[in-house]
């Protein structure tokens, strides 16, 4: 089966290297969240989780470069499905003043 | 499966084996979406309630310990990375490096655990964990002067904490007796380079795991430091 290339499998080095900046952003995230930056806290927390999650589903999950496209549409109805979840229920929650 | 022989692990119903693979790799993707969606309910709990109790919210989060959070994140990372090899070993056939990958794997995994085990101890001795002995003082800020909190406004985040690592957890447990099963398949010799789609799956699960504590670790642990 050798014809074909399935999901473009990266150097061992690649991978390594990729290992190493997911930990470098975790030791960001830590160090941030003890430097007090009012409401942007939560923001640069979650955004460095963000860049971390996508590294991870990008290379280690081989969604970048996978031969099969549909994989890169089911991954994003997941996390499109997600953000509705999320933003239909603080649409609500947000909105109740009379509370 | 006499018309397969040059691969038996092709079943008959495919075209060739990279179609059987991608479909394999399909299944498990719309899995892993269900997966998200069961997470993403618990995480829009903890967002509705945290906006709801904030000040509570963030006094029983600053209990949490940022070093042992900090490091089950840095262990699962490193796990990440030793699937990601495995698979790539699998790929090329390397039996023995395979099976090694997969018992780090699993000592990592078990180690994640064992911290976490750590954790919940302290939560039973200070009474943190949500029940009839749930305890909880006011907090103080920088200057001493005290702040009032509604323990049951805390004792409602720690039971989103528990609910969300204790799934978490499970889901950890549920992984390394994947990869335990995996590592003694492989070492028998019942993957290829023709056909090591288990262990791309299995792997998929873990890097999904993965990606759960990478959010669970900055919503519970960190964002509430300076509030």
């Amino acid at each position: 089966m050798s014809e074909h290339e399935e999901h473009s499998s990266h150097s061992q080095r690649f991978y390594i290297s990729i290992g190493i900046g997911l930990l470098v952003l975790t030791a960001t995230t830590v160090g941030a969240a003890f430097v007090n930056l009012g409401p942007f806290n939560p923001v640069i927390a979650l955004l460095i989780a963000t860049i971390k999650a996508t590294l991870v589903v990008l290379f280690f999950m081989h969604v970048k470069g996978a031969s099969e496209k549909l994989t890169g549409a089911v991954v994003a109805s997941g996390f499109f499905f997600f953000a509705i979840l999320i933003s239909l229920s603080l649409a609500d929650y947000l909105t109740r003043s009379w509370r | 499966m006499e018309h397969a022989a040059h691969n038996p692990a092709l079943l008959h119903h495919f075209a060739d084996a990279q179609q059987q693979k991608n479909a394999a790799s399909l299944g498990m993707w719309l899995f892993l979406v269900t997966e998200i969606m069961f997470f993403g309910g618990m995480f829009c709990a903890y967002l509705v309630y945290r906006l709801a109790h904030f000040n509570a919210f963030a006094a029983a989060s600053q209990q949490l310990s940022i070093g042992m959070g900090a490091f089950n994140t840095a262990v699962l990372i490193i796990s990440s990375v030793t699937v990601v090899l495995a698979v790539k070993a699998a790929e090329a056939g390397r039996r023995k490096v395979l099976v090694g990958y997969l018992v780090v794997t699993v000592l990592l995994g078990m180690t994640f655990l064992v911290v976490k085990g750590f954790e919940y101890r302290e939560k039973f001795e200070r009474h943190h964990v949500p029940g009839p002995t749930f305890n909880f003082t006011d907090k103080f800020d920088d200057n001493g002067k005290q702040i009032p909190v509604n323990p049951k406004e805390a004792e409602l985040f720690f039971s989103l904490y528990f609910a969300m690592t204790g799934m978490h957890a499970l889901h950890m447990i549920i992984g390394c007796g994947l990869f335990s099963g995996l590592a003694v398949l492989a070492w028998k010799g019942h993957y290829t380079p023709g056909y090591f789609t288990p262990i791309e799956n299995a792997g998929l699960y873990w890097h999904l795991v993965d990606i759960i504590w990478i959010y669970l670790f900055p919503l519970l642990y960190l964002i509430s430091r300076h509030s």
